[in-house]
């Protein structure tokens, strides 16, 4: 699939109707979330035949991209049942199987080394602090090959640190510097919309178990 | 949910030591065809609990699958379709997982398990570092 076609595709997608500031559910667009996919597929073979777990998936965008760019089987997880509703129902409006399970990603107990790539646009962490590397971490201990994932540029050594210091990541590499629009959702924000620096990552796990 | 999606799957409450697998309720059984893939079928089959996916398909009425099963029978077709229709053909739409040490019901609504936890049973373990505070995730079986 063509970058130009996933990236339409995945605009049709239906976003948040509701969203919860506690969750901080900012979309994922369609124009990062499809790099982030094609990128992982074309340039790390991280996508085709594997299986993909999507945390914190929200609206589902990222699975979808994932399956899209033909994953053999796609899992979304999420804490907030509303947004899984709209995920299934964007799964069924393309044509594209998912499955879904509701949990607090930090919660998450998991057996076996069975997903090879995890994608995720986590909570920033600016209104539960840490949201993210929690995510990440979590990430880390259940993906065998690859985790994909969106943070702020203003955090990269942080990030960097942790992952491979504390998460026992294996490498850590900046793919690329993106532009996450965010648009006016809650009361709090001032500006029409915002313009954050977010780096897109690629992490390897420890252990490398990818096929 | 699939029988593999319940392959991962374990209770996450606080203090479960032997939180796989989850006993399965079912109330409503969906089966939905999908492309068969052997070598995505072969490649997984390692990876697998075999006999929480024994347990699985029984719970879900599908009692064809072999009490045990090694990596030679990966060569014929007819096990490997078995297998195929017990971890992605058949969905628990509606019902129940049980965490098997306390007894404690994940509902399944709409294929989607629901593992959210209550307060009292969440896990929240500070860990040494610099990053404040951080659950701890346990991670079962052999990784």
């Amino acid at each position: 699939m063509k970058l130009k076609q996933l990236e339409s595709m995945l605009g049709q997608l239906q976003q948040f109707s509701n969203p919860k500031v506690e969750l901080e559910q900012y979309p994922t667009g369609p124009h990062i979330a499809s790099r982030m996919l094609y990128t992982a597929e074309n340039s790390f073979g991280d996508v085709n035949n594997k299986i993909v777990v999507d945390f914190g998936c929200g609206c589902g965008t990222l699975g979808a991209a994932a399956s899209l760019m033909g994953a053999e089987q796609v899992i979304g997880i999420d804490i907030d049942s509303e947004s899984l509703e709209i995920a299934s129902l964007n799964a069924e409006d393309l044509e594209l199987d998912i499955n879904f399970i509701q949990c607090d990603i930090r919660n998450l107990v998991w057996r076996g080394p069975i997903v090879d790539t995890a994608v995720m646009n986590p909570p920033f962490g600016t209104r539960t602090k840490g949201a993210d590397m929690d995510f990440l971490s979590v990430a880390l201990k259940i993906a065998s090959r690859a985790v994909y994932s969106l943070h702020k540029t203003s955090t990269r050594e942080h990030v960097k640190r942790a992952a491979l210091r504390d998460f026992g990541a294996s490498s850590a590499e900046v793919l690329c510097e993106l532009r996450f629009d965010v648009p006016r959702l809650y009361k709090f924000h001032k500006k029409r919309e915002m313009d954050i620096a977010v780096d897109l990552w690629r992490f390897a796990p420890k252990t490398n178990q990818g096929n | 949910m699939r029988l593999f999606t319940h392959n991962m799957l374990s209770s996450n409450i606080k203090g479960v030591a032997n939180g796989f697998p989850l006993r399965i309720e079912a109330e409503q059984v969906l089966e939905k065809q999908v492309d068969f893939n052997p070598d995505f079928l072969r490649n997984l089959f390692p990876k697998l609990e075999w006999k929480a996916l024994v347990d699985g398909a029984r719970a879900l009425g599908y009692a064809e699958l072999p009490e045990a099963a090694d990596s030679s029978m990966l060569e014929s077709e007819e096990f490997l379709r078995k297998v195929h229709h017990a971890l992605l053909e058949l969905h628990l739409e509606e019902g129940a997982l049980t965490c098997p040490e306390t007894g404690r019901k994940f509902p399944v609504n709409k294929g989607i398990p629901n593992m959210l936890l209550h307060e009292d049973e969440e896990t929240s373990l500070q860990l040494p570092g610099s990053l404040g505070s951080h659950m701890l995730v346990r991670i079962t079986g052999k990784q």
